[in-house]
């Protein structure tokens, strides 16, 4: 057994594991409907490949993994697709999200699966787009994509496989359970894990309150041949904290702002490493996991395998759930969970506990008050943050200075609230700073985004005007050179060339002698008319005249010329 | 007498020696532009909308650095005052109410029944996040539009609306807690409890 080290800080709140450790666990029944939210998983929403009204197999994908960072969905039993859009989803905003709802039919059908026995001979790269296929993602509380981890391997060097088995936090039984029945699954997939990123040793962290879990692992272990060491911590929240287990194993402690591979450490959760196993070995994809049902207003207080996108109303009925002492219904655990308001909200691949609590077991806040700077929360913090300074500065809303205390760090644990004396709700306080800050950056990069294509308009206006600017010189230099030419061809004396243009040019002299004639005729009748009656303007139509005159002069005269008596 | 010619001439070798290491800088570190508009310019939401009575964002910079007020920026609001008071170290002042109020952020929206295709809302738009040609429908590029309202009043048939951005998960904020105002335990219920006797 390998050297345990330890982390800063840490609590020990009262563990309330044993009431759900009564009993094995026990199927969750198929509801009537499934709802299952495209996003599960950290990273981009998955997009639905199935239309409202088509029929789905147990185990048929529904819905495609979007990017690099995303994850796949899969129908969790047979029957009819009927509903694609928002539905109530598990987030702490008791927002709506898109979610795919299917009628089941109870026949809990299954699709063609598609198992893989002999991994080893087969190429890496097609195992992870397997495992990716079937929409593993890390069941540990974070749903990171698993694909993305076992990628690591290709950038990094691994040397350090640390499987978590911890589950430090009150409550929750479900990865206890798991080992205990299903140890050589757990195993199983930590083989497969192992051949993808080839560590040279693997670390399976777990707590001390787990006997019967260390005992079956130990078990499970005298079969393998991999260099596999059980570590057993002390029970302390939050050892299961990926940073703070790696702490405890192997003394390193992951650098801000980095990820555990950047020290040669992958961390995996226990339920993932079944939930690999099932997908290669049994061809199933990521429709199920282990989820605690416990808190005193339950009747059964013990661990379900749930469907995934089984509403919490479903499963509270199977552990009969008494609603008159029902107080407050949470999700995840009692440090991290979020209270939850729908009942209707699913069970989604992150969902390791539902806590259905009385008012006894979980009393509403105690009314904040003033900090009086007594540093408990700075001797419990498991990141050696200073969360009395970051509470100044969230609640002064300092957020550049928070961001300078490291507030990012902070895992939320909840360890600082737990011992507050004075009550203050502090990592509601981080998370409000946390996402005043994402909020901003995200505002910044959109500016920046925005100036860029306002600048690029800008220079595309300008070009255009420059080209049109251009074209129009261009159109009024060809425009005078024509005007050019025209001139000097006019100039030129006409060379008259055939009869019949002879003749055209004849009758057009003819006529524009004709029309000078008529011109001069009018012109001297309106003469005589002003002079009978002694209007005004007599000189001036005396002088058009004379310039009418000389013009049909000069008609008649270009009209002889050209040979027009002759006719 | 030497020491103090000693003193001059090596006084005017460093002076001279500075000077061209000096000039030198002056010529090869030369900053393009005025690195003081940029810096506000980066602050500013970008919106290019106009409502500080400046042709865009950046004219606005230029005028800030020029010495113009502050808190003519209804669409960044009183943390883009903050912010650039905090850079330009004046006092922060609130938002002048002539250029406009700080409203949510909002997308435009073109309803496309009622479009009749006059590209009059994609030639307004100063970031291009309005696609369309002549007497086809138009529509806004969501993820592109940064609300200025721009496009709005050109629009002959009035189809475009500025509505405010859905709250979905991903874009969902934390709440700030509030804190009770009631510092004393005991205090807590009695001001309902006075109101109750009043009544």
């Amino acid at each position: 057994m390998s050297r345990i080290f330890s982390f800063h800080g840490g609590i020990h709140p009262p563990e309330n594991k044993k009431q759900s450790l009564g009993a094995d666990i026990r199927l969750a029944p198929i509801p009537t409907q499934l709802i299952l939210p495209l996003q599960q998983h950290i990273g981009k929403a998955a997009l639905p490949c199935v239309t409202i009204g088509e029929r789905v197999l147990k185990g048929q994908k529904i819905a495609e993994a979007n990017g690099r960072i995303s994850s796949s969905l899969h129908a969790p039993s047979s029957g009819i697709v009927t509903y694609i859009g928002p539905q109530p989803v598990p987030h702490a905003s008791g927002l709506e999200s898109d979610c795919i709802v299917i009628d089941t039919d109870g026949l809990d059908e299954w699709t063609a699966l598609s198992p893989i026995l002999d991994y080893q001979s087969m190429n890496k790269m097609d195992l992870i787009n397997h495992i990716r296929d079937l929409g593993i993602a890390g069941l540990g509380g974070a749903g990171f994509p698993t694909d993305v981890k076992l990628h690591l391997g290709d950038d990094h060097i691994v040397n350090t496989l640390i499987i978590n088995a911890a589950e430090c936090e009150p409550y929750i039984t479900a990865d206890d359970a798991l080992m205990r029945e299903r140890s050589d699954e757990v195993l199983a997939g930590i083989e497969i894990i192992a051949h993808l990123l080839k560590p040279s040793h693997i670390l399976i962290g777990i707590e001390d309150n787990k006997p019967q879990a260390i005992k079956a692992l130990d078990h499970a272990l005298r079969t393998s041949t991999l260099n596999i060491d059980i570590c057993v911590v002390p029970t302390k929240y939050p050892s299961g904290g990926e940073k703070q287990l790696i702490q405890l194993l192997t003394g390193i402690e992951v650098p801000s702002g980095s990820i555990p591979a950047d020290i040669g450490i992958v961390c995996q959760n226990v339920g993932t490493t079944a939930a690999i196993y099932r997908a290669i070995f049994k061809g199933e994809p990521l429709i199920s996991r282990v989820v605690t049902l416990t808190g005193y207003a339950l009747g059964h207080r013990q661990n379900y395998e749930a469907l995934i996108g089984t509403p919490f109303t479903t499963l509270l009925e199977a552990a009969e759930v008494n609603r008159k002492a029902l107080f407050r219904l949470v999700m995840g655990g009692p440090m991290m969970g979020i209270s939850v308001n729908d009942e209707r909200i699913p069970v989604i691949k992150t969902t390791n506990c539902i806590i259905a609590a009385t008012k006894d077991e979980m009393p509403p806040a105690q009314p904040a008050q003033p900090c009086i700077r007594c540093g408990m929360c700075e001797q419990v913090c498991p990141a050696s943050l200073l969360p009395q300074q970051l509470f100044w500065f969230a609640q002064g809303r300092e957020f550049e200075k928070a961001k300078h205390h490291n507030l990012f760090d902070c895992i939320e644990c909840g360890a600082c609230a737990y011992v507050c004396p004075s009550n203050i709700p502090l990592v509601q306080h981080y998370r409000f700073a946390k996402s005043e800050i994402r909020t901003e950056e995200f505002e910044q990069q959109k500016a920046s985004h925005a100036r860029i294509r306002f600048e690029a308009r800008q220079a595309r206006l300008e070009r255009e005007a420059a080209e049109k600017e251009l074209r129009r010189k261009e159109r009024a230099e060809a425009a005078a050179k024509q005007q050019a030419e025209r001139k000097l061809a006019e100039a030129a004396p006409k060379e008259v060339s055939t009869d019949e243009e002879k003749a055209t040019q004849l009758k057009q002299l003819k006529t524009a002698a004709s029309v000078a004639r008529t011109k001069l005729k009018k012109a001297n009748d309106a003469l005589k008319n002003a002079r009978e009656k002694g209007l005004e303007g007599i000189d001036k139509l005396e002088a058009t005249i004379l310039l009418l005159e000389q013009k049909a002069n000069e008609a008649q005269q270009a009209w002889i010329d050209a040979g027009g008596e002759q006719n | 007498m030497s020491s103090i010619l000693i003193a001059i001439v090596v006084l005017l070798v460093l002076a001279s020696v500075f000077g061209i290491i000096l000039g030198f800088a002056a010529v090869r570190f030369r900053v393009e532009g005025d690195p003081i508009v940029e810096q506000i310019d980066a602050l500013l939401p970008q919106t290019q909308c106009g409502q500080c009575g400046y042709p865009g964002c950046k004219p606005y910079a230029q005028a800030i650095a020029d010495g113009d007020a502050i808190n003519k920026c209804p669409p960044g609001g009183q943390s883009t005052i903050d912010a650039l008071a905090d850079l330009l170290d004046v006092d922060a002042i609130p938002l002048d109410a002539e250029h406009g109020e700080e409203k949510p952020k909002t997308v435009a929206y073109i309803r496309e029944d009622e479009c009749i295709g006059c590209t009059k809302c994609i030639q307004a738009c100063p970031v291009d996040a309005i696609l369309g040609a002549a007497k086809q429908m138009h529509t806004v590029i969501v993820s592109e539009c940064t609300g200025c309202d721009l496009c709005v009043e050109p629009c002959p048939v009035d189809c475009i609306d500025m509505i405010p951005l859905p709250v979905t998960p991903a874009n969902w904020k934390w709440p700030a807690p509030v804190s009770d105002p009631s510092l004393i335990l005991t205090d807590r219920g009695r001001g309902q409890l006075l109101q109750g006797a009043s009544q």
